[in-house]
């Protein structure tokens, strides 16, 4: 297990949120809703982020900057090189009848990659804003809800196969009206690969590892424990 | 010998990435306790600015489940097996320390006596290693904490205790707040402090006990680079412990080890007894245990 060095060939606006772009180098990409630790320059830990895109030759990460962490990656410019440490995780299982990918906020990041795998299924993501839902524009076939609509309205009466990413509110929701959809979950963690027990998820009823055990999760008895400021270490 | 490098107890699992643990020299495990642990509620981790919070509360499997299951893959890596042992009385120590006493595969037994996240034992530390010396003819190496009023005193009486060795050291209690809320980040609030900042009290904490008695110790606390690795051994570590810079980077074991042989060649010294007579300006320790603590186990198929 070796982190690579992938040198930063860019960075885009995407709403409130940057597109980070790295040469790929050999890098795997991995499957869609695996996810990548990235050197956040200046930071004791690397940030656990899932691929946004795979064009050739490159890997892309949707960012959010809410924190040092994100903010230190989202400043990198061209030249600029980083550690990254990946395809980590289980991602989403891609043999699906009738794929319906359901992102909120951020939570869209994993579902372009996703959107591509599987030749550009419907979509619904939903946002807080106009702006911050310029993110949908990297997700073909996508319709668009703004707070207060929630994505969970939107939803056909048999939603198929649904493949989803977002905060724990929206995935909760979800998993109340389709049983055994995807659900790509998110807690902090310090290494993404197993070694620090920091990201344990309530599965079938026991503490276990998110970076080991998903992050997409599809268990029906999966639920995770609530805590006072998840995204604060960010 | 070149300067063994091991990792932290709890901050590497050599079976979810056997690759890492193979770079090492010694693979500690997380702290086994007799009875199987859920741990922690999360959030059980948070970044701060020159170090980070954890607070995992001895998550695992419980003695039996350890030596069933556990224990043949980790003897599988092929490098020698430190078992951190865990508990809350002296009994607890004493029976799993028992459990491990006949496992050949165990080369050496660190003894947690300093978990920031859990209850303590109501005995002292060098109560802990009597009960523990009781019960098994293995190395002890005693772990003890950063916050100890005095941990010249404490090596002294782990030392007359029984302890082969001390790993110093853990981490020291701290807490982080979100600034928006301003509540606590980690569940529980408190969670044990690690990374960078922790260097320099790890330095101070090697430093004294290495004046103070005449055992191997195991340097940790914040180490990131050869030159980090190489102060521990000055101020008289004779091995060095990763911990918080493997989540960063797996890749750690081959760098730090690559960069401290630069450092050592740099400075014209050959190896760790010869960096650890710089501080303390001794001609050399009598005690070169963990070499020893290192080749039993050694043994075992890979």
């Amino acid at each position: 297990m070796l982190r690579a060095r992938a040198s930063v060939l860019g960075t885009e606006p995407v709403g409130p949120y940057t597109l980070l772009r790295v040469r790929r180098g050999d890098v795997d990409p991995g499957v869609p809703g695996q996810f990548f630790m990235l050197e956040a320059p200046g930071r004791v830990l690397p940030r656990p982020m899932s691929l946004c895109l795979a064009p050739p030759g490159e890997l892309a990460f949707l960012i959010d900057p809410i924190g040092p962490g994100t903010r230190a990656l989202c400043a990198l410019t061209r030249g600029d090189d980083l550690g990254v440490l990946g395809p980590l995780g289980n991602g989403f299982d891609l043999d699906v009848a009738r794929p319906l990918l359901v992102g909120g906020g951020i939570g869209i990041a994993p579902l372009p990659y996703l959107s591509e795998a599987l030749g550009g299924p419907p979509a619904v993501v939903g946002f807080r804003s106009a702006h911050h839902a310029e993110a949908a524009a990297l997700l073909p076939n996508a319709e668009v809800v703004l707070e207060p609509t929630y994505v969970t309205e939107a939803l056909p009466d048999d939603a198929g196969d649904v493949l989803a990413c977002g905060p724990e509110p929206m995935l909760e929701a979800l998993r109340a009206l389709v049983p055994d959809a995807q659900l790509a979950w998110e807690a902090p963690m310090a290494c993404g690969y197993g070694a620090c027990y920091g990201c344990v998820v309530e599965v079938d009823g026991a503490l276990k590892r998110l970076c080991v055990e998903g992050p997409v999760l599809r268990t029906l008895q999966h639920s995770v424990a609530k805590s006072p400021s998840r995204l604060a270490a960010a | 010998m070149s300067v063994p490098i091991l990792n932290a107890s709890g901050c590497l699992d050599a079976l979810a990435a056997p690759e890492v643990a193979r770079a090492l020299d010694a693979f500690v495990t997380k702290t086994i306790t007799p009875l199987p642990r859920e741990g922690n509620p999360p959030t059980r981790i948070a970044e701060t600015e020159h170090g980070m919070l954890n607070s995992i509360g001895l998550q695992g499997p419980g003695i039996d489940v350890f030596l069933a299951r556990s224990l043949p893959g980790l003897a599988g890596l092929g490098i020698p097996l430190w078992v951190s042992v865990g508990g809350f009385s002296a009994q607890d120590f004493a029976g799993v320390c028992e459990r491990l006493d006949d496992r050949e595969e165990v080369a050496t037994i660190e003894l947690n006596l300093s978990c920031p996240n859990v209850e303590e034992a109501p005995e002292t530390a060098a109560e802990l290693v009597v009960a523990a010396r009781a019960a098994t003819t293995k190395p002890l190496y005693a772990k003890l904490s950063p916050a100890s009023p005095d941990i010249a005193e404490s090596a002294r009486a782990v030392a007359a205790a029984g302890a082969d060795g001390l790993s110093l050291v853990n981490t020291l209690r701290g807490l982080a707040l979100d600034p928006l809320t301003l509540r606590p980040r980690l569940a529980r609030a408190v969670g044990g402090y690690s990374g960078p900042a922790l260097k320099p009290v790890a330095l101070a904490c090697v430093h004294a006990c290495a004046a103070a008695v005449d055992l191997p110790i195991v340097g940790m606390g914040g180490v990131a680079t050869g030159l980090d690795a190489l102060e521990l051994l000055a101020v008289g570590a004779s091995a060095v412990a990763l911990g918080t810079v493997l989540f960063a980077d797996p890749g750690a074991p081959v760098r730090i080890r690559s960069e401290l042989e630069v450092e050592l060649a740099a400075r014209g010294l050959d190896g760790a007894a010869a960096a650890r007579a710089i501080v303390h300006d001794r001609e050399s320790y009598s005690h070169q245990t963990t070499q020893k603590d290192l080749q039993i186990g050694q043994n075992v198929p890979a």
